[in-house]
């Protein structure tokens, strides 16, 4: 009984939590909003008229959406970027914010499953993957691993997030017989989805520039600097808005580690590079494609450009302590990350796998405005459920939302 | 005899609730929609039948849905005179025909790839959408592509949901019924031979081919992948493929790969055989030869 209603308390505390706020919140949900409902719109046009809505074609059959899917895996991935220090060194700072990192994987891994659900031609036969009722071609298809990992991965985090501001919010401390088993598990989950997702494209010797082994290891490297790029910015919102204290040790910590995570990820590039060059062998197509366009083919290229310029321009940012230490520096450091791992791991490694075709035919895709707004509206779902949580989440951690006792709701304040 | 009135151990409610998750689980998994590749015959037929009432009634003529399984000894090939094909595209347009492709989107099987005979067999010089006035053009050749049927096929293995498979002939088919239109398998195709219906496909009336085969040309929906199945419908009832038989030059040679007399083991023994990308280790049963 006590539980009913504790969790009532709970529902009912979050939702006054969630509709009360400021002019700037309200600007922000009624933005998200109209992205959500535009891209509710758009998906409802590709669903009656088909795929064909979209600038996909037999030649590149794959594009934004999948694209955008492999970027978020690698944001939800990098959950665990704070998960380590947190958890296994016990660093007070981290541990403090760590909770943040792992909402954000959730809201990412629901953004990743919106992308597949959008991509895919027929959304209404999604059962058919379900083992038992359907059939789940499990352990052939890296698609059905991918499945299975992702949802594994994000009920994993949901459980372990929820259970800690739950037990928070009761004013009891989180059961360590849960918790430590599902973070100890959460990292080598971490790792394991992006690398899955890397082992999908790595697998297809059909496609060169994909058929790499260096695939998964700069897919993590490349995770490990965007999803905290997201995560600073958003941490120093949270600082700015609310009376959320977080230590600036910390944030220059996350810095330092993506200073280092860059690194290793111009590095594999770079290696990528070098032999694809060197060997001049004619798989360079595609990684010609990319970086110097192939004839009069050359819608990639500024793209190309900028991403490498960005990523560059973020590891000198990091590397040095100073300017990591600048708010100004470090801020334009976690956007020129944020935007060149987005270019780089998105439109960068899909469009050219599949650009020549297997047949050596150059169909030039750029997304279609139906694509763009879909797109739109699933990071505005994701936002909107990551904004809602944390809503919830910062009150409850810094004990203004609690249970009380006494029953009768005092407000919580915010 | 026990004569006293039994207390009923269940009451009406539970009995209800009982009957239907029965039902409901009958339908999931006997009766509702399966893969194809594990239905009973039975059942098949059943299936069957509903298709071609399904079909006969959008096309307004009676469409027959065949449901004949692979010949037990048979495996299929194919093969293709390079030194013959004069680049006319026949083949391309009788597959549209007889396989019910899309005309609106337009869905091409076989794609036709026009090279040079300085450069030889190079398919990123090759190219598909040659319109001279004539062909053959002097100082090109022409290699027509379509589904090369491996028997190391990357695009079953990659499938989530196992809706494409290799049959007991070799033919790779795909279950229009339980694709989800992931398009996985488009790109773990080396050869491009799959294609994905973006749009709703449309056949004029007239236009539909009304024998057809479950795993074969039976009309397919939006979002999902097809591909060439050896013209199944047709092969498994002892003909020839359309393209074979619409060639004017003789350019494409099929039959059984077990059967020691037959014209297809006699060009793979005889002549200079080759297959597309032999380095990614597919295997195909579509072979490429020259005659002359």
């Amino acid at each position: 009984m006590r539980t009913v209603r504790l969790f009532s308390q709970f529902v009912r505390g979050s939702i006054a939590l969630v509709v009360r706020g400021n002019r700037h919140y309200w600007a922000w949900i009624a933005f998200l909003g109209v992205l959500i409902v535009s891209g509710a719109a758009a998906y409802v046009e590709q669903l009656s008229g088909g795929l064909i809505v979209t600038a996909m074609r037999d030649q590149v059959s794959w594009g934004f959406y999948i694209g955008n899917f492999t970027f978020l895996v690698g944001v939800a991935a990098a959950a665990v970027v704070l998960v380590v220090p947190a958890y296994i060194y016990d660093w007070k700072p981290i541990r403090e914010i760590v909770i943040y990192g792992e909402l954000l994987a959730v809201s990412a891994i629901l953004m990743c499953l919106m992308f597949v659900t959008v991509d895919i031609g027929r959304p209404d036969r999604f059962w058919h993957l379900v083992p038992g009722v359907g059939h789940l071609n499990f352990p052939q298809s890296l698609l059905a691993w991918d499945v299975l990992v992702l949802n594994l991965y994000f009920l994993v985090n949901f459980i372990v997030a929820t259970h800690i501001l739950y037990r928070a919010f009761d004013g009891r401390p989180y059961d360590k017989r849960l918790v430590v088993p599902l973070v100890l598990l959460s990292i080598p989950m971490a790792v394991g989805i992006h690398t899955v997702t890397a082992f999908l494209y790595n697998g297809l010797a059909a496609r060169p520039y994909w058929n790499s082994s260096i695939l998964a290891p700069q897919f993590l490297a490349s995770a490990f600097c965007s999803g905290p790029a997201i995560l600073l910015i958003v941490l120093q919102l949270l600082r700015r808005f609310t009376r959320f204290e977080i230590q600036d040790q910390a944030i220059w910590k996350i810095a330092e580690l993506m200073a280092y995570a860059m690194f290793l990820n111009l590095f594999l590039h770079g290696a990528e590079a070098f032999k694809e060059y060197y060997s001049n062998t004619e798989h360079l197509l595609y990684t010609r494609y990319w970086f110097q366009g192939l004839g009069e083919h050359r819608t990639l290229v500024p793209y190309a450009w900028t991403a490498l310029t960005l990523n560059v321009l973020a590891f000198l940012l990091f590397i040095v302590p100073a300017a990591r230490r600048n708010v100004f520096a470090l801020n334009v450091g976690c956007l020129a990350t944020y935007a060149g791992c987005y270019i780089d791991k998105g439109m960068g490694l899909i469009i050219p796998g599949l650009t020549p075709d297997v047949l050596g035919e150059i169909y030039e895709y750029t997304p279609s405005m139906t694509e763009l707004r879909v797109a739109a509206g699933v990071f505005a779902v994701g936002f909107l459920v990551f904004t809602l949580m944390l809503k919830v989440a910062v009150p409850i951690s810094l004990n203004e939302f609690r249970h009380d006792p006494l029953a009768q709701a005092r407000k919580p304040i915010h | 005899m026990d004569s006293k009135p039994r207390t009923p151990k269940v009451n009406r409610r539970q009995f209800a609730s009982c009957a239907a998750a029965a039902a409901a689980g009958w339908l999931l998994t006997g009766c509702g929609p399966r893969r194809l590749k594990e239905v009973s015959p039975a059942r098949l037929k059943e299936l069957l039948a509903g298709m071609e009432r399904q079909y006969s009634a959008k096309y307004g003529k009676p469409v027959t849905v065949a449901g004949t399984q692979a010949i037990p000894g048979v495996e299929f090939a194919y093969a293709l005179d390079l030194s013959r094909c004069i680049g006319c595209r026949r083949c391309v347009y009788a597959c549209v025909d007889e396989n019910n492709q899309s005309r609106d989107p337009q869905v091409h099987w076989i794609k036709v790839f026009s090279m040079e005979k300085s450069k030889g067999v190079d398919f990123t010089e090759a190219d598909p959408y040659y319109q001279p006035s004539e062909v053959p053009e002097e100082g090109h050749f022409y290699v027509p592509t379509a589904c090369q049927q491996c028997r190391n096929p990357p695009c079953t293995k990659v499938c989530p949901t196992g809706a494409t498979w290799t049959d007991p002939d070799g033919i790779v088919v795909i279950d229009y019924d339980w694709c989800i239109g992931c398009r996985y398998c488009m790109a773990a195709c080396p050869y491009g031979a799959r294609h994905f219906n973006w749009g709703e496909p449309t056949i004029p009336k007239d236009q539909v081919n009304p024998d057809t085969h479950y795993l074969g040309n039976r009309p397919r929906p939006k979002g999902v992948v097809e591909k060439c199945t050896f013209c199944i419908q047709r092969t498994r009832a002892g003909r020839y493929p359309a393209c074979v038989e619409v060639c004017p030059v003789g350019a494409r040679k099929f039959g059984n790969l077990l059967d020691p007399d037959s014209e297809i083991r006699y060009i793979i023994e005889h002549k200079r055989v080759l297959v597309l990308k032999q380095d990614l280790n597919t295997m195909p049963k579509f072979f490429y030869f020259y005659a002359t």
